[in-house]
């Protein structure tokens, strides 16, 4: 299955410890992005981010154009967000989302003309200042599933030496194949966002990271790659080893570059940024149009679902409009994941509307979704094993039992978990080590409050 | 409006349970009990069957009493059995093994939780408790395959027995000429005197060797045990090899440091934690069989070292990605 890689694709400079090798089923990789017709309606949030949540700038009764800011706030660590289609708004009302949260959201109702707002021009951009000001105009957040806002990610501390510019392709929860179907449809606007990029900002190196089980992205981004010669050859493809959580932004970093983000510190601490693949190429689109994110590609699949596809849908579609864009169901779902099914989030009803961070909507049969019999641990130390952040998971749970002592649990390294979600992956006893690790890093931030 | 299932994420999960791992340690003991078989008779089956069904349904009844869930069905208790059957001379009479079960299950495993919480291995504990109790039963060794000929009740010195006997102040080599030890493909095949399970090398490495293809143990612990055994045997035998090797594959080496060193919850987590783990079962096998009165010393090194797990486990607690930069930083500051 593996083929040969051209010569210019580098090998990654370090190995990350742990990873679990999960099964890939990245069924819908062959299906283009297709762009389902507006819905009838869309129901935007108000925090779409990490951070604070944006105020609605719009009222109901309001016309409002695509592309039309809708909601903005003054908060650094945020990014505005604009309508999805033209139409009325009908609501402004807190709405359940992704995850559970309540958060006040605006519902529009299309009117079916899909007008763009005439105010989106390509923004001018001279200088990183404007640049950033102008990235954060297009509510552009990370698009690989965090969501962290894309101008606060690239607005380094002043004494930060940013030499490494990641471009994060590796895809590595199963199912997803959206950054793949990035890197085969629109790889020259990942070129495009590179050099707007490499133009505003001191990147000695931008490394393009792709797992190695996706051949055609990386023949297809080494030919792009190799195109580049006024850019002093500062672009270069990495083959990653296809081992989940490859995409992890620290495990990413070490794999790359070979420097591991200290505990509590930022990538741009040991010189590095990352970005997602998608997010990079939209910079070029916006850059070029001047509309800003109000759609996005997202992968429907899962055994419940009857045509599996990549869809390139308005934000705040809901869940039922995107199933009904994929045929509907196959079978009656168990159970609904916004997100891979590593990380993602369960849905209990299907009006939930789809933000820019969910990359995925996912159905799935009961067989599929079985729940593992718990057991007593065995201690059989696989957790600590696998997990990419060198933790123990097993010392965590059982202290979580016995002492519940925050300090104890911080000197564990708890606050280090991402929340991969690798240790409960290869639990044999079934145990919830995620969601434990959930319990002692909220006990650990408890601590620092009081 | 549709209402479906939430839960936590991950949403996939392994297929491995606790109850596959414990069946791939039956599986991987299970040339160990063919051998039994061949070279002791049916009654080393009977021995087996008799320590399993007193394990599981000792685990049944005192989950029972205690009226916690009924654990039977995750096979850790048919896994002792086997061991602890393993662990003891075919001649033994039934009720000491009877004994010997009560005492892993009960007392060792589920007074102190159950499974993964108790603080000794238990088939080991089971078995230190029928040798301090019936000294002379646990330590009376059939011939190997006298039961074929019909013959009743031939017994046999252990090759430990033989070479506890050399003065290792003398002429290693002579004195065990003058022993008339087994051949070396009958130490490796088993046709020696022993525990039921313990006597064939070969079946206990294959079964080791399945359960590191399964990923079910590392090879860390049996490397860095026997091979601290073999070191400090080559030194002691002033470098003779056919004296280290005699160490090794008799006794209940082989037994222990494949399928009971490595037992999950009475050993270190971390790869350091169980490289000490091994060199500190070896150490004390060794200084056991060197230069105490009893000839073998495989439990109670594994028991000692079970006992410091606990401390072993802390200090080598592995330290979160990416923190030792940080120390870095902090002393430059």
């Amino acid at each position: 299955m593996k083929q040969k890689l051209p010569d210019e694709v580098r090998k990654p400079k370090a190995r990350a410890r742990g990873g679990v090798p999960v099964a890939h089923k990245k069924g819908t990789a062959e299906s283009p992005v297709r762009r389902i017709d507006p819905p009838s309606q869309v129901v935007i949030p108000m925090l779409q981010h990490i951070g604070a949540p944006c105020e609605p700038i719009v009222k109901v009764g309001d016309h409002v154009l695509a592309g039309q800011k809708i909601g903005d706030t003054d908060a650094f660590l945020a990014a505005p967000i604009h309508a999805s289609i033209s139409g009325t708004v009908k609501a402004v009302a807190p709405v359940v989302t992704v995850g559970g949260r309540r958060i006040v959201s605006v519902t529009i109702e299309s009117d079916g003309k899909m007008e763009h707002d005439p105010a989106n021009v390509p923004p001018h951009v001279t200088n990183q200042e404007e640049f950033l000001a102008a990235v954060r105009e297009s509510g552009l957040v990370g698009l690989g599933g965090a969501g962290f806002p894309a101008h606060a990610k690239l607005r380094f501390p002043k004494d930060a030496k940013v030499d490494t510019l990641i471009v994060n392709a590796a895809e590595c929860e199963p199912y997803l194949t959206t950054d793949y179907r990035e890197c085969i449809e629109n790889s020259w606007d990942i070129l495009g966002g590179i050099y707007a990029l490499l133009e505003f900002f001191d990147f000695k190196e931008v490394v393009i990271a792709v797992e190695d089980n996706k051949p055609e992205a990386i023949e297809t981004l080494s030919r792009i790659a190799s195109t580049d010669n006024k850019k002093d050859n500062r672009i270069h493809l990495m083959a990653l080893r296809s081992k989940y959580p490859q995409g992890a932004e620290k495990v990413m970093i070490y794999t790359v570059t070979g420097r591991k983000v200290p505990p509590g510190k930022l990538p741009s601490d040991v010189g590095c940024a990352v970005m997602n693949v998608a997010s990079v190429a939209f910079l070029a689109r916006y850059l070029k149009s001047g509309r800003p994110l109000i759609s996005r590609t997202l992968t429907c699949a899962g055994s419940a679902v009857k045509e599996p596809s990549n869809l390139r849908i308005p934000i705040g579609t809901q869940a039922s409009a995107v199933i009904a864009a994929c045929g509907g169901f196959a079978s009656d779902p168990y159970k609904m994941i916004v997100g891979g099914p590593m990380m993602g989030f369960a849905l209990y009803d299907d009006t939930v509307p789809l933000t820019k961070q969910n990359n995925a909507l996912l159905a799935f049969a009961e067989d599929e979704m079985k729940i593992k019999k718990e057991r007593a641990c065995i201690r059989c130390g696989r957790c600590a094993e696998v997990c990419p952040m060198g933790l123990s998971p097993v010392f965590i749970a059982e202290k979580l039992r016995k002492t519940k002592d925050p300090e104890e649990l911080q000197a564990l390294g708890a606050m280090v978990c991402m929340e991969c979600g690798s240790c409960s992956y290869v639990c044999p006893a079934a145990k919830p080590l995620v969601q434990n690790m959930r319990e002692a890093k909220d006990m650990v931030r408890g601590m620092k409050k009081a | 409006m549709k209402k479906w299932m939430v839960t936590a994420s991950p949403h996939v999960r392994s297929g491995d349970t606790v109850t596959g791992i414990m069946l791939d340690v039956i599986i991987a003991l299970l040339p160990a009990l063919i051998a039994a078989v061949r070279i002791f008779g049916f009654r080393a089956l009977l021995v087996v069957a008799v320590s399993v069904a007193s394990c599981v349904l000792t685990e049944y009844v005192s989950r029972k009493i205690m009226k916690r869930e009924n654990t039977i069905g995750d096979l850790s208790a048919v896994v002792t059995g086997i061991l602890l059957a393993y662990n003891l001379p075919v001649d033994i009479p039934l009720w000491m093994v009877v004994f010997g079960a009560i005492a892993a299950i009960a007392v060792v495993k589920q007074m102190f939780g159950g499974l993964g919480q108790n603080f000794v291995n238990p088939a080991i504990t089971g078995r230190i408790v029928l040798l301090v109790s019936f000294p002379t039963a646990m330590t009376t060794f059939a011939k190997p395959l006298a039961w074929a000929q019909g013959a009743d009740a031939v017994t046999t010195a252990t090759p430990l027995a033989s070479l506890s006997q050399i003065d290792l102040g003398g002429n290693i080599a002579a004195q065990m000429n003058s022993l008339s030890l087994p051949t070396m493909s009958q130490m490796f095949f088993g046709l020696i005197g022993g525990s039921l399970g313990e006597v064939c090398t070969v079946a206990l490495l294959i079964g080791g060797l399945y359960l590191w293809a399964r990923h079910v143990i590392s090879p860390i612990v049996p490397v860095s045990f026997i091979g601290t055994v073999a070191v400090i045997m080559l030194i002691a035998g002033k470098g003779n090899f056919s004296f280290m090797a005699y160490e090794l594959f008799s006794g209940g080496l082989m037994l222990g440091a494949i399928f009971m060193a490595t037992d999950y919850a009475t050993s270190p987590v971390s790869r350091a934690g169980k490289i000490l783990f091994g060199i500190g079962c070896g150490i004390i096998t060794s200084v056991i069989r060197l230069f105490s009165n009893l000839p073998e010393g495989v439990s109670y090194a594994i028991m000692i070292m079970n006992i410091v797990t606990p401390l072993i486990d802390r200090v080598t607690l592995p330290k979160p990605f990416g923190t030792v930069k940080e120390k870095k930083e902090k002393a430059e500051a």
